[in-house]
C-alpha cells in the first residue's frame, strides 16, 4: 500500500521546478482585458470618425483617456505574451530570439507613443 | 530505447493528416485573431499620436483609418477582438477543469463563432 498521494509524489519533480508563470500572467492580463476591452470598444468606437477638435476634447476627459491608457498597457503585455507562444511554436534558435526581442521592443514603443499622445491630448 | 510495445497505442494527432474539427479550427482562430489584433493596436496608436501631433497629421491618419479599407480593417478587428474575448473566456472556463468533454467543448466553440458575429453586429448598431 502506498502512503504517498499522487500529488506528494509528483511535487517538485518538474523539469525546471517552475513554469506556470507565463500562463498565469496571461490569465491575469486576460481577466483585466475582459473588463477593459468592452469599455475601450465603446469609448474609442464612439469617437472614431469625429473631427480633430472633437477627438482632442474627448480624450481630454479622464474616463476615455484612462480606459485607452489601461487597455494599451495591459493589451501590449498580453500581445507580447501571446505572440511569444506563437513564435515559440513556429520559429527556433536565433531567428526566434531576434523576432521575440523585436516584438517586445515594438510593443514598448507603442506603449510609450500611445501614452505620450494621450497625455498630450489630456493636458 | 527500443520501441518494443508497438501495439494498438493511440498516436498523437499529426496536423497534416488530422481532420479539421470545430475545436481545432476555433483554437487556431484564437491565435490568428489575437496576433492580427497587434496590427489594430499599432493603427490605433498611430491615430492617437497623429491626434496629439497636429490637426493636419490627424486628418491624414483619420482618412486612412476611416477609408473603405480602413473601415474593413476596423470591422474585422472588431470581430477579431470579440472572438478572441469569447475564446479567452472559454479558456478561463477550461482552466478550472470544467466543460472539457467533447459535447460542451464544441458548444463553447459555436458560442465563440456565433457570439462574436452577434456582438460585432450589435456593436456596429450601437456605435
Amino acid at each position: 500500500m502506498r502512503y504517498l498521494t499522487d500529488r506528494k509524489r509528483a511535487e517538485g519533480l518538474g523539469s525546471a521546478k517552475s513554469g506556470v508563470h507565463h500562463h498565469w500572467s496571461m490569465i491575469v492580463s486576460s481577466v483585466a482585458l475582459l473588463a477593459l476591452i468592452p469599455l475601450f470598444i465603446f469609448t474609442f468606437g464612439s469617437i472614431l470618425g469625429s473631427d480633430h477638435a472633437e477627438v482632442a476634447a474627448y480624450f481630454a476627459r479622464p474616463f476615455p483617456a484612462i480606459v485607452a491608457a489601461l487597455t494599451l498597457v495591459v493589451g501590449a503585455k498580453h500581445f507580447v505574451g501571446g505572440f511569444q507562444v506563437m513564435i515559440e511554436d513556429y520559429m527556433h534558435g536565433t531567428p526566434q530570439k531576434v523576432v521575440l526581442i523585436l516584438m517586445t521592443c515594438i510593443s514598448y514603443a507603442a506603449v510609450a507613443v500611445g501614452l505620450f499622445a494621450l497625455a498630450r491630448l489630456a493636458f | 530505447m527500443a520501441d518494443v510495445d508497438r501495439g494498438n497505442r493511440p498516436l498523437s494527432p499529426h496536423i497534416a493528416i488530422y481532420r479539421p474539427q470545430l475545436t481545432s479550427i476555433t483554437s487556431i482562430l484564437t491565435r490568428i485573431t489575437g496576433n492580427a489584433l497587434i496590427v489594430a493596436m499599432l493603427l490605433v496608436v498611430w491615430w492617437l499620436a497623429a491626434a496629439a501631433a497636429s490637426p493636419e497629421a490627424f486628418g491624414w491618419a483619420d482618412a486612412v483609418i476611416t477609408s473603405w479599407f480602413g473601415d474593413l480593417v476596423m470591422l474585422l478587428s472588431l470581430w477579431a477582438v470579440w472572438y478572441h474575448t469569447l475564446a479567452g473566456i472559454r479558456h478561463l472556463i477550461w482552466d478550472t477543469g470544467s466543460m472539457l468533454d467533447i459535447g460542451r467543448a464544441e458548444m463553447l466553440g459555436w458560442i465563440c463563432v456565433f457570439g462574436s458575429v452577434v456582438l460585432t453586429i450589435l456593436t456596429v448598431i450601437i456605435i
